[in-house]
């Protein structure tokens, strides 16, 4: 056998599995799952305390290649990814040019078989050049390998426009991924409206501006059988509707970042462009609700939103910096103490969030899974890791992060993808 | 309390109430030099203030330059238009360029909330906030509380009232925090599309009709609609606006007899304010100009390092 990871908890709940086993990988897919796997392998993991769970695939992602690659690359992103845990990432298309068409899609891929050691999943734009005007050309992207369509960044206003995208992409079964944000309410705000923009004198996002893109689209979804996505979920009235919808059988789904649940609008109090997000870091009010609702399972992914920028785009004024957040090489310690260690969520439910539920949206067929024949990625994580955060050490280009000098229980330390060590402590 | 506790003048949201009063003091004792036929000490003899003024500005940055020039401190003026910033230079840059020059004070006026914060943190000089964005205008704040105490004797138990498009002034925002802080009864009203909602947690009370915060207000403090910084339309016309809450003669009746009316200007004459009124006995507003100086005299001095002034120290 090729590879084989000895002794560690093998966490995957599309088996039901929570328990210390052999697991073996041959030709890049998983063979066997054993108490004690008899045969050697040519190499072997000793995992003995480590947390072995199916790949975790961040489906969330700015990898700025092409066009800002002073702030990212696919190669800088990617290592950042395998840092992080993750062996998979998808990635949105509001690059330069955007990735509304073949050619765009090909060279994102090309290049990550150049210099990625994860998967890249491209995301193609709803509409030519993100505009919100017509359809980009999605049977294209789909034949050249795109994984789900968004406009993120650039939400589709047009109601219309979003009826006919989400109607267009049944043909492929791809699901649409809606940043929900009407530009109109959201009124060129830098930060939550609520007690602290108040406080700091800061154009504010009302809570509406996504709560009523979120209703619109839920509605779009149930009218044309598509399957929705909601990006970034943040705010307590999003959550409602998006629950209302499941139960009447819409098939909606949706993430929600790290940052969204271990940070409030209390945090920009300092002016930290680092706090600068969207959509913005809301109030604890909606923290407790969003916490709720992983707990409970109304949440179905934990995506990073990974959006790095320079620091010299970062160091300005508040209201001038761009929005984002380096994601990558923090969430998954940040969950593994804040949410996992504090009881708030299981393991089982971790790998759920993080590895099952991404790989079912996206439809990444053998992923998100350890069953036999599925490929063998997997995501070693040490729960007694001590992590503290330094962006010094962040193998993204960038830097910006809200988290810095956090100190944190659990990290990932070694990231396989298809059998082989792609990134280890 | 004889010192402030920060190097700088970012906000009210920072001082206490003892800081508050260091400076009121302070201002009061300062006010005499004006007075004097040589207007000028030596407090600040030596030492280098820097205005920088990104977005314009003349009565602070003139009512700033004065009270530098009286403290005798050298001063150095950059206005947006002439400085690097339009060459595409980054605050930062051009902070740390200025900070090499060793000055002893930042004055800044800023179109974004939080850039004398972000100056503070690379600058080893006193920044002091001279107006950011929609955020904070401390020292306007600290001279409508000394034009009021002189005035009233006192600011705790009084019914101020601060009128206007409260959304969009950094003035009703630091004159809410500081008069809160004092004990005043803070009234903040206007169209409910320019007071953001939230408002009461900053220690006001939010009304939208004129007359209830009018009823029994000591002070009267009247903002005016800021359309530069007015992204849409808040308002259907500035007629309707002065109809509803523009400040006559026969709203003025509702106050105290003895109330006084204050603008922190520039004053946009029957939209919201009557001449007559602006212009009768009730209105204070130049007043306010004058003590803007003493005030900004009583921060600088202050942040210097000055402990708490005796006046006699002045007297020659």
């Amino acid at each position: 056998m090729h590879l084989i990871i000895r002794q560690g908890r093998i966490v995957d709940p599309t088996q039901r599995m929570n328990r210390i086993a052999d697991l073996g990988i041959e030709e890049g897919r998983v063979v066997e799952i054993a108490g004690r796997i008899r045969t050697r392998g040519r190499t072997e993991i000793d995992a003995r305390g480590l947390i072995v769970a199916p790949g975790f695939v961040d489906m969330h992602v700015h990898l700025r290649e092409p066009g800002r690659e002073d702030a990212e690359t696919i190669e800088s992103g990617t290592r950042a990814a395998a840092r992080g845990g993750f062996t998979g990432v998808a990635c949105m298309p509001n690059t330069q040019p955007v990735n509304d068409c073949r050619a765009v899609t090909a060279f994102i891929l090309e290049r990550a078989r150049e210099v990625s050691r994860i998967h890249v999943y491209p995301v193609g734009a709803i509409t030519k050049g993100s505009r919100g005007e017509t359809l980009a050309e999605i049977g294209e992207m789909y034949r050249a390998g795109i994984v789900a369509v968004s406009d993120d960044g650039h939400p589709v206003q047009n109601s219309q426009v979003m009826r006919r995208a989400l109607e267009y992409t049944r043909i492929f079964d791809l699901p649409v991924i809606d940043h929900c944000e009407d530009k109109d309410l959201a009124a060129g705000g830098c930060m939550n409206e609520g007690y602290y923009s108040t406080l700091l004198g800061m154009r504010g996002i009302n809570p509406a501006a996504e709560e009523v893109q979120v209703v619109r689209d839920t509605i779009l979804a149930r009218q044309t059988g598509a399957r929705l996505h909601i990006a970034h979920l943040s705010t307590r009235g999003s959550l409602e509707a998006v629950t209302r919808a499941k139960k009447a059988g819409i098939a909606v789904t949706c993430e929600v970042t790290p940052h969204h649940l271990f940070l409030t609008d209390a945090d920009v109090a300092g002016f930290d462009t680092n706090t600068k997000v969207n959509p913005p870091l809301r109030s604890q009010e909606d923290v407790q609700a969003l916490l709720k609702g992983l707990a409970s399972g109304k949440i179905d992914v934990l995506a990073t939103d990974h959006a790095p920028h320079t620091l010299e785009d970062k160091m300005q004024e508040f209201d001038r910096a761009p929005f984002g957040i380096a994601g990558l090489e923090t969430a998954v310690s940040l969950v593994m103490d804040r949410l996992v260690g504090k009881g708030i969520i299981s393991l089982e439910r971790m790998v759920q969030l993080f590895s099952v539920n991404p790989c079912r949206i996206l439809r990444l067929a053998d992923k998100g899974t350890l069953k036999p024949g599925s490929w063998g990625d997997v995501t070693f994580i040490d729960p007694e890791l001590k992590v503290e955060v330094r962006s010094a050490e962040f193998l993204s280009r960038s830097r910006n992060t809200p988290f810095e000098g956090w100190r944190l229980q659990g990290g990932p330390v070694r990231t396989v993808v298809r059998g082989k060590t792609v990134w280890s402590l | 309390m004889a010192s402030l506790r920060s190097k700088d003048l970012l906000g009210i949201a920072q001082l206490s109430v003892e800081e508050i009063e260091l400076i009121l003091n302070t201002a009061d004792a300062l006010k005499q030099v004006a007075e004097r036929p040589v207007k000028k000490v030596p407090a600040l003899r030596g030492k280098t203030a820097i205005n920088l003024f990104v977005e314009p500005s003349t009565r602070t940055r003139s009512s700033f330059e004065l009270a530098e020039k009286r403290l005798s401190a050298d001063i150095l003026n950059f206005a947006a238009s002439t400085s690097s910033l339009t060459k595409g230079e980054s605050l930062m840059d051009t902070a740390r360029n200025l900070e090499s020059m060793a000055p002893d004070f930042i004055v800044i006026r800023h179109s974004a909330a939080g850039a004398p914060h972000l100056l503070s943190r690379v600058c080893r000089s006193s920044v002091i906030n001279a107006g950011d964005g929609m955020h904070e205008h401390p020292t306007q704040a600290l001279l409508d509380a000394l034009t009021v105490r002189e005035k009233k004797k006192r600011i705790e138990g009084l019914k101020i009232a601060i009128i206007g498009d409260i959304a969009h002034s950094r003035v009703a925002r630091s004159g809410t925090l500081l008069f809160h802080k004092m004990g005043a009864d803070v009234w903040v009203c206007g169209p409910p599309t320019l007071v953001p909602w939230e408002y009461h947690r900053l220690g006001a009370k939010i009304t939208y009709g004129i007359d209830e915060a009018l009823r029994g207000a000591d002070v009267v403090m009247m903002l005016r609609i800021q359309h530069e910084r007015q992204n849409e339309a808040f308002l259907p016309s500035t007629r309707e606006y002065f109809n509803l809450y523009g400040l006559t003669r026969e709203r003025m009746r509702l106050a105290k007899p003895d109330a006084i009316i204050m603008h922190p200007g520039p004053m946009n004459r029957g939209v919201e304010i009557e001449s007559e009124v602006a212009d009768g006995p009730a209105s204070v507003i130049l007043e306010q100009v004058s003590n803007g100086v003493a005030a900004r005299m009583a921060v600088l001095y202050l942040l210097s390092g000055g402990a708490g002034l005796k006046p006699e120290k002045l007297r020659r």
